[in-house]
């Protein structure tokens, strides 16, 4: 047997032996995600006890080195142990900013020190991030963030506001981009760490067309910072900015290809009807449906192809900008397919027999998918100059 | 399975692209077109395709043939796209290749196999009969003549089939049930019409007067050709969807090209947001049909060991897509290069054209976008 193979047989019944059943149900709506940090109401024993024994073990974040709270996997362990929990339906035991966007970072900008200190902690589901990068002056052309940081010896000083701040409410810390210097527009921006009890800092959570507040507000009033906690050097922090952003772009570039829910066609055939051949009443609709799930399939394809040519050492990073695109404008046709398939039904905003206007308020949430992490513009501009080397601004 | 090129395909992308653009670029067609050919493609270069092996990539070893698959037969297909070369390499090499070495006899792989592999012979499968490909009416009818059968009824969209040696003629032989028969072009009561096409396809209308054809005929089994000639179809679809990645390829170089060195206003054209974006579109929109249309060749490759509705399924797919995308390619080609692109003399319009006909062949975005609603139950 090969070491794959034991690693495949020790995983699969450990899996079996810890995952408790409860977390081997389908996540039903994003309630079911387990996001951590100090104020997490979990939602049950069950996905306490699955998030900190799969943290225990570093499963949480597979493929980080053990030194700083990860699995130390390989790879291709990190794949065994994905295909495994896949098969026994175990849902992901911790999903954060910390993982996803600010961990990648961390292991390739921060000091050891900074890695001892905040990497374990995402890890295990301690820490909750939220992320400071946009201003009410500047979304899509971010660099000329405003958001002020004076330096002084020990310690950073910041004044400002962001917004967008994706649960700045129920966030520890942030990561967050500082001016520092006025002489230059990229090279006077900082990446810096803090914690959101200093004092000065306040949120205020801004109600979205969904109905919902996933998004904040966030105002910093003289907060106090630690010199230690600018990532790289001071001033250099739009290039951590750019390397964060290409994760960000990744994880909502496959939006369109996650998700639980029943296919599309059989959902719409079961709202709308069949004719006597069987066939989604609606021919018009039944169309549309077929030709979004051909270019969910070729999405799907093309996600693997650049994941593959990646490991090849080939491709274009900038490829992450093509699929961040695609992936959100796929999440946005699905929704209106879907609201449109329901129909009147889907209209509802509360009551049972809605679960209080979920699929309204997906369809709605989803608009936001070609906004956020970028616009869509934005990374077609990308997709123009970076992989097709046309000229221009 | 990687969905990337192994090595020795990425050697054989390379060299039938170089062969492709050294003996057959775009010039090639036009001066067979323009001679008005009475064949319609280069008989001399139709050898050469056997010295190269393309022939006789999908005839088995035993036959004289490489044995390769279908993502071999993609990567010739695409590099026929991209320099719109006339060539039986459809017709022959793969549909009827695939029909022989799945369904024929002993008798009938030994005698045609070795002549394709060696491109000695051209092979020409008729299953479309109306202006749409729509392989479930198959309405030409075979009965039971003696120990033979009796053919009659038309065909049409027939690739090569004004100069086939042999037709593979797909027959209603019961209510449910196919046939497909080996027939002579030479035969009493076969009419054979050349079609002049848009972009000038090597096709045929052929009609079909009471054709007596032996038992010796029937390809495969008599009325249980379906699977034999879904199986033919969908692996044709796939490799006519690499050949539209082709084409789209190709227009899309042309006109990024344009688009740098095209100076409007004082500058590049293509510093133009409006036309970066619909350029980077275009782009994601190619990128998507490459992958999909590799899964697909693979797909079909590993059809043994795959669920063969999975096959089905990505087939459809990819030839829905192919079409959409080499759609879009040649119709933003055309725009963007403004005046010069409607001009006979430039190259655009040549793609534009075959662009058309490939994506009927076979079965166009609709046909294939309706397959894909029924196999997902809807």
């Amino acid at each position: 047997m090969t070491e794959l193979e034991s690693f495949r047989r020790e995983t699969r019944a450990w899996l079996e032996a810890h995952c408790p059943a409860e977390m081997r149900r389908p996540v039903a709506s994003d309630n079911d995600y387990c996001w951590g940090g100090r104020h997490f109401k979990f939602q049950s024993d069950a996905q306490r006890t699955w998030m900190q024994k799969m943290g225990e073990r570093g499963w949480t974040v597979p493929t980080w080195p053990k030194a700083y709270g990860g699995g130390g996997l390989s790879k291709e362990e990190a794949a065994v142990l994905n295909v495994e929990m896949r098969a026994l339906g175990c849902r992901a035991p911790l999903v954060s900013f910390g993982i996803w966007m600010l961990g990648p970072a961390l292991l390739a900008h921060g000091t050891e020190e900074q890695k001892l200190e905040h990497l374990p902690k995402i890890a295990r589901g301690e820490i909750r991030w939220c992320q400071g990068y946009s201003e009410p002056n500047a979304g899509s052309d971010l660099a000329s963030l405003a958001t002020k940081a004076e330096v002084h010896d020990d310690h950073l000083v910041i004044n400002g506001q962001k917004i967008w701040t994706s649960y700045a409410d129920e966030a520890d810390w942030i990561f967050c981009l500082v001016r520092t210097s006025t002489a230059k527009k990229h090279t006077g921006i900082s990446f810096v760490l803090f914690d959101m009890e200093s004092p000065g800092v306040t949120t205020r959570p801004i109600v979205l067309i969904s109905g919902k507040s996933p998004f904040c507000e966030t105002f910093f009033d003289n907060v106090r910072v630690p010199r230690r906690n600018v990532v790289g050097e001071l001033n250099a922090g739009w290039t951590i900015a750019k390397y964060l952003l290409t994760h960000e772009r990744e994880m909502i570039g496959g939006i369109g290809e996650r998700s639980n829910v029943k296919p599309l066609g059989e959902f719409a055939a079961d709202a709308v009807g069949r004719d006597a051949s069987g066939r989604l009443a609606e021919a018009s609709l039944r169309a549309q449906i077929a030709r979004f799930e051909i270019d969910e399939a070729a999405f799907r394809q093309l996600m693997q192809a650049t994941g593959d040519r990646a490991r090849r050492g080939e491709g274009n990073p900038a490829m992450s900008s093509a699929l961040k695109y695609y992936g959100a404008e796929l999440n946005k046709r699905r929704w209106e397919l879907m609201i449109s398939a329901a129909g009147a039904d889907g209209l509802e905003w509360e009551g049972e027999r809605s679960n209080d206007g979920t699929l309204a308020r997906t369809w709605l949430r989803s608009k936001g998918n070609s906004i956020e992490g970028g616009t869509s513009e934005i990374q077609l501009n990308v997709v123009a100059k970076r992989i097709l080397g046309l000229p221009g601004v | 399975m990687a969905l990337v090129l192994n090595e020795e395909q990425g050697m054989l992308r390379d060299s039938v692209k170089a062969f492709l653009s050294e003996r057959a670029p775009l010039a090639h067609l036009r001066k067979l077109r323009d001679s008005r050919d009475a064949v319609g493609f280069d008989r001399p270069l139709w050898r050469q395709f056997a010295d190269q092996g393309y022939s006789a990539v999908l005839v088995p070893e035993a036959h004289g043939g490489l044995g390769l698959g279908a993502v071999e037969a993609g990567i010739i297909a695409e590099a026929l796209g991209r320099t719109l070369t006339p060539s039986p390499f459809l017709s022959t090499a793969v549909l009827a290749a695939r029909a022989l070495a799945r369904a024929g006899s002993q008798a009938q792989q030994a005698a045609l196999l070795p002549k394709i592999a060696a491109a000695e012979t051209v092979i020409a499968l008729a299953v479309d009969e109306a202006s749409k490909h729509r392989p479930a009416a198959i309405a030409a009818k075979a009965t039971r003549d003696g120990s033979g059968w009796r053919l009659s009824g038309a065909k049409t969209f027939v690739l090569d089939g004004h100069v086939a040696d042999h037709f593979i003629v797909a027959a209603r032989t019961s209510e449910r049930g196919l046939t497909l028969l080996v027939v002579d072009p030479r035969a009493a009561g076969v009419h054979v019409e050349r079609t002049l096409m848009v972009d000038a396809h090597n096709a045929a209308r052929l009609r079909f007067d009471a054709v007596r054809v032996g038992a010796d005929a029937v390809l495969g089994e008599a009325d249980a050709a379906g699977a034999v000639l879904d199986e033919v179809l969908d692996l044709g679809r796939t490799v006519v969807a690499a050949q539209l990645l082709g084409v789209a390829d190709a227009v899309f170089e042309r006109t990024l090209a344009y688009l740098k060195e095209r100076r409007q206003f004082d500058r590049a054209i293509g510093e133009f947001q409006a036309l970066q974006h619909r350029a980077a579109e275009l782009y994601i929109d190619i990128e998507l049909t490459r992958a999909l249309v590799l899964g697909a060749l693979q797909a079909v490759d590993q059809n043994s060991d795959q669920d063969p509705a999975q096959v089905a399924l990505i087939v459809a797919q990819a030839k829905a897509h192919a079409c959409t995308t080499a759609n879009r390619a040649v119709q933003e080609g055309v725009q963007m290069h403004g005046g010069v692109g409607m001009t006979d003399e430039f190259d655009l319009g040549l793609y534009m054209k075959r662009a058309r006909t490939l994506q009927e062949l076979l079965g166009d975005a609709g046909f294939h976008a309706d397959r894909v609603a029924a196999m997902g139950g809807y």
